[in-house]
């Protein structure tokens, strides 16, 4: 011990007129840090409620609840997260992980209330003070905990592409399969989108896992044409995918899971030999017999289905092959015909029987059948192109989308020439412009409206352009006329009117309206009209008893027509028009024959 | 004046009493008692002033942690591991997170390593802080808790600029840190550490030229060097021994071998020579900050992506990782085997062994006015002792 020990203690005295450090609330405010973890604020409108934040959340203190003003719909579940402020921990995960990015946190930290039920609200529904703060804890750049990414699907060059019809989808392997796969957060958001209702969260796990006996299983349970949807569905579930939700660091929208590729990879792994060990066999027969007409998705959808409820099933079809609109309207490159075939042979080995060649109307008649079948489904989809409905369209270089498709099917000669005019935006006009490419022609795609508005898929439409196909939009046709010069009788001319977009009715979709003097001439050895099918329900007589309205039979929400034991789907019925409706017309028109044959029902 | 004390050591067995002679009394210090350092608490035997013989209780403060995790995915955890030490969450998120990367066989980019480094320094920083309020308060001095635990709250706010937390910062997270340091922050860190080291040497003038604290601190629980691996003792209890034991120096990890300091050890192993080299620990952190600070790389990745949380899934395997805490050896021992969740999660905290086994024999044979004081000097925290 020195002197100093004595003195240098009374050196604190020298701080003791320091200004103190502390805060006086409410006198001094004192905010959160710009990052600070404070109450939660959700952008309810960029919110898909899809669940992730309660998922991830390790003290159970969010859960998502309905509300009031929010309707379900693809791709919203109508749910929102409701934090409970006795569990949360502040740490943020949910922010974290939030596929949408709408959930955030602000710097507000300080909140008195005598009655503690209010430390549980739903961020972005119940106003609070701190809502659309814009301090506080957000993910910050380069920091995810989702893959924002998809994996890249390999695909064949579009050079190389458009000189043959070979797949252009080449399909994942086994690795990026499964790192696609796990981009899923299994919130199921998807699953209402899909019309039939697929349980996309189940087999996506099952990629996962690589139990993919188990995803065929899952897939079988509501889709009998996995190889078919896999490549060609139009996947309304990634419109809904609540990964697509969010934006990236760019502002891009990101990528939502590619639900088809891990369908289409499911299917692709297990060979046909196998399915019989992953998938159920048909029950013991019943003797109930129904006729199926038309063996489309549909058609073979719901003899599927019936045949595995032990009901005999024969599919009656006007053409050489099965498949319906799968063979003969969709080219060879994006759904090749193996492919097809090994969903088809998969129904057709549980016994159901399909007789080709056999037309209704013609070799057969409605009431024929109802003597010998305990029900029928007529599932006759769109046959009949309509026409172009301008002068001159009986021209005989003016042809049809869909039968050029069908004859490229059955390996006939096109004969499109070199310079080829595809009229329409929907699929079959893109699906009839790339096969004229291939066939080496030279394509112009007119359609009346913009891009935007085209029916047909995005990328159908990107694909076609990247192949060479040139887009005239805001094109109205008004004449197709005899050529003139060398070879006349093997060209004609085709007019039309460009167009402006008028909107005619707030909250419409604006309508073409003709600039005048702006009229197009050009000569083409072939003009295709693909603006669309109607149904040819010649076959249905007044005697039938199946009411028609609008050219579709009238039914009802089984598909049941109004005579008790016709069911109708498909194409012919469903205003959506694409493959996986018309599977879930055909699984839901199965299922009520079913309870019809049990007496459930009258 | 108390002169250099003679060293007793405690015997290892304990004494035989008869409590019911009249001659003892016994007197709980704790689970609620400003001299004890959480929730634990003593049960002395007390003869006079001298207390002859002590029992540790702990489990007042048992969460069950350990047990907690196997039941949440492998970065539901990364949350809950740093309440295992309050004072010191960040240790947790480091060894749990690096646990995670090495049996996943994650590399994570050279900025997540600098932030994680400054991120531990501060913290350490930060416990020593709240540490030295507590020594001086044991021994009736209470205008230094006041003084460093404002400076502590100054690098909490650190925190809070950084990691968007004061206490629970959270921040290192498996695969890497969750964000880059925010604008101007480098800068406050620097101005932070200057306002602290101006602190200390007030803190040094005060309290360790204090006749007071001499009297009372010197030769009080010295800690013989053969105890030191007879214990399991580490960190300041052991280099004040004359052990030279640093875990940054020893393993090397994160960017310590890319730092300039060498441990710091003592002779005496006593409570006032254990405060001193906590003290100059407290300048060694402030140093290594600056190093941080002047060393860290300016940009690049801060985080490696790693599989969808939700599913992710670590290969079989088990690992133990450590990291020189303020107390000594913190470490995570994980298994897994092969699923989405741990099997099993064993926390090594320094306070076990120091609180619970230490103290209890060290307290004996000490003045009762002193048993806070010595039980600060070890610097333990019960919540690491009860996982």
């Amino acid at each position: 011990m020195d002197i100093k020990d004595f003195i240098a203690p009374f050196a604190v005295w020298k701080r003791a007129f320091e200004k103190p450090f502390t805060v006086n609330k409410p006198i001094d405010e004192r905010p959160g840090a710009p990052r600070y973890r404070g109450f939660h604020i959700n952008d309810s409108a960029r919110c898909v409620g899809c669940g992730t934040c309660e998922a991830i959340c390790m003290n159970k203190a969010i859960d998502l609840v309905p509300v009031d003003a929010l309707k379900p719909d693809g791709g919203d579940s109508g749910l929102r997260p409701r934090v409970d402020y006795g569990r949360c921990c502040w740490c943020a995960l949910c922010v974290d992980i939030c596929p949408s990015g709408s959930l955030g946190m602000s710097n507000e930290y300080l909140w008195v209330d005598r009655d503690p039920e209010v430390f549980r609200y739903t961020p972005g529904v119940e106003a609070k003070p701190w809502d659309g703060a814009e301090l506080g804890y957000r993910r910050a750049d380069g920091y995810r905990l989702l893959e924002e990414e998809r994996v890249d699907m390999p695909e064949l060059d579009h050079h190389e592409a458009v000189k043959s019809f070979l797949e252009l989808v080449r399909g994942y392997s086994r690795q990026q399969a499964e790192k696609e796969a796990d981009r899923c957060v299994s919130c199921g958001v998807c699953v209402a989108s899909c019309p039939a209702h697929m349980d996309i969260p189940g087999y996506i796990r099952a990629v996962r896992e690589g139990d993919l006996e188990q995803g065929l299983r899952l897939l079988y349970e509501t889709n009998p044409f996995p190889e078919a949807c896999g490549r060609i569905c139009t996947h309304l579930c990634e419109a809904a995918c609540s990964i697509g939700s969010g934006r990236s660091a760019d502002g891009t929208p990101t990528d939502p899971v590619a639900i088809r590729w891990l369908k289409r990879y499911i299917a692709d792994q297990v060979e046909l030999a196998d399915y019989g060990k992953a998938l159920p066999r048909a029950e013991a027969p019943t003797g109930r017999k129904v006729a199926i007409i038309g063996a489309g998705p549909g058609g073979l959808a719901a003899a599927y289905y019936l045949a595995l409820l032990g009901h005999g099933v024969t599919v009656f079809e006007k053409d050489e092959a099965a498949g319906g609109m799968l063979r003969y309207g969709i080219p060879e490159y994006r759904l090749p015909y193996p492919a097809l075939d090994k969903d088809i042979a998969w129904i057709t080995s549980l016994g159901v029987r399909i007789r080709y060649g056999v037309a209704m109307g013609k070799d057969l008649t409605l009431v024929s059948l109802y003597g010998d079948y305990d029900a029928v489904f007529l599932s006759t989809g769109l046959t009949v192109a309509y026409k172009l409905d301008v002068p001159g369209d009986k021209h005989p270089r003016v042809l049809d989308g869909v039968a050029i498709l069908a004859a490229a099917t059955r390996g006939e000669p096109l004969g499109l020439g070199r310079k080829v005019a595809v009229v329409g935006g929907g699929n079959v006009a893109m699906d009839a412009a790339r096969t004229a490419l291939r066939s080496g022609a030279e394509v112009d795609i007119v359609y009346r409206r913009r891009e935007v508005d085209m029916p047909a898929d995005p990328e159908e439409i990107m694909e076609a352009k990247a192949e060479g196909a040139i887009l005239i939009p805001q094109a109205i046709p008004l004449e197709v006329k005899p050529a003139e010069g060398p070879d006349a009788a093997n060209k004609a001319t085709f007019v039309w009117n460009l167009a402006e977009m008028v909107q005619k009715e707030p909250g419409k979709r604006p309508v073409p309206e003709p600039i005048p003097g702006a009229v197009v001439e050009k000569t083409y050895d072939s003009i295709i009209a693909a603006i669309g099918q109607g149904p040819d329900l010649s076959y249905v007589a007044e005697g039938d008893g199946i009411e028609i309205r609008r050219y579709k039979p009238v039914i009802g929400p089984d598909g049941r027509t109004s005579r008790a034991t016709v069911f109708a789907g498909g194409d012919l019925t469903n205003d959506r028009k694409d493959a996986i409706s018309a599977i879930a017309d055909g699984h839901r028109a199965a299922l009520a024959m079913d309870r019809l044959f049990a007496g459930k029902e009258a | 004046m108390k002169k250099q004390a003679q060293h007793i050591v405690p015997p290892a067995e304990r004494a035989n009493l008869d409590l019911d002679s009249g001659k003892y009394l016994v007197m709980w210090q704790g689970p609620n008692h400003p001299g004890i350092t959480g929730n634990m608490s003593l049960r002395l035997v007390i003869e006079g002033d001298t207390v002859v013989d002590c029992e540790t209780h702990v489990g007042y403060l048992h969460r069950g942690f350990e047990k907690l995790m196997e039941r949440r995915l492998w970065m539901q955890n990364f949350p809950l591991v740093c309440r295992i030490a309050v004072p010191e969450p960040d240790f947790n998120e480091y060894c749990y997170a690096a646990a995670l990367e090495e049996l996943a066989g994650i590399q994570i980019p050279d900025k997540a390593v600098w932030l994680r480094t400054l991120s531990l320094e501060m913290i350490r920083l930060a416990s020593f802080l709240m540490w030295i309020g507590g020594q001086a308060g044991a021994f009736g001095h209470g205008t230094i808790g006041q003084w460093t635990v404002t400076m502590r709250d100054y690098v909490l706010d650190l925190f809070e600029e950084l990691t968007g937390g004061r206490i629970y910062h959270m921040f290192i997270i498996p695969g890497g840190v969750r964000g880059d340091v925010p604008p101007g922050f480098l800068k406050h860190v620097l101005e932070t550490m200057d306002i602290i080291q101006k602190n200390l040497d007030d803190v040094e003038l005060v309290m360790f030229h204090n006749v007071v604290y001499k009297m009372r601190a010197q030769g009080l629980g010295y800690i013989p060097p053969d105890w030191i691996d007879h214990y399991g003792i580490t960190g300041p209890n052991a280099r004040a021994a004359g052990v030279t034991r640093d875990l940054r120096k020893d393993l090397g990890y994160l960017a310590y071998p890319r730092l300039d300091f060498q441990p710091i050890t003592g002779t005496v192993s006593d409570a006032y020579e254990r405060s001193r080299l906590r003290l100059a620990e407290m300048y060694q952190s402030i140093d290594l900050i600056r190093q941080i600070v002047a060393n860290m790389p300016s940009d690049g990745p801060f985080r490696e992506k790693l599989p969808n949380p939700l599913y992710w899934k670590i290969p079989a395997g088990e690992t133990y990782v450590a990291a020189e805490c303020t107390r000594g050896e913190y470490g995570f021992y994980v298994v897994s085997d092969g699923s989405d969740k741990p099997r099993r999660v064993a926390v090594r905290g320094p306070s076990y062994t120091h609180a619970v086994s230490v103290m209890e024999r060290l307290v004996r044979g000490v003045n009762i006015a002193d048993v806070a004081g010595l039980m600060v000097s070890l610097h333990t925290y019960p919540p690491e002792v009860e996982r």
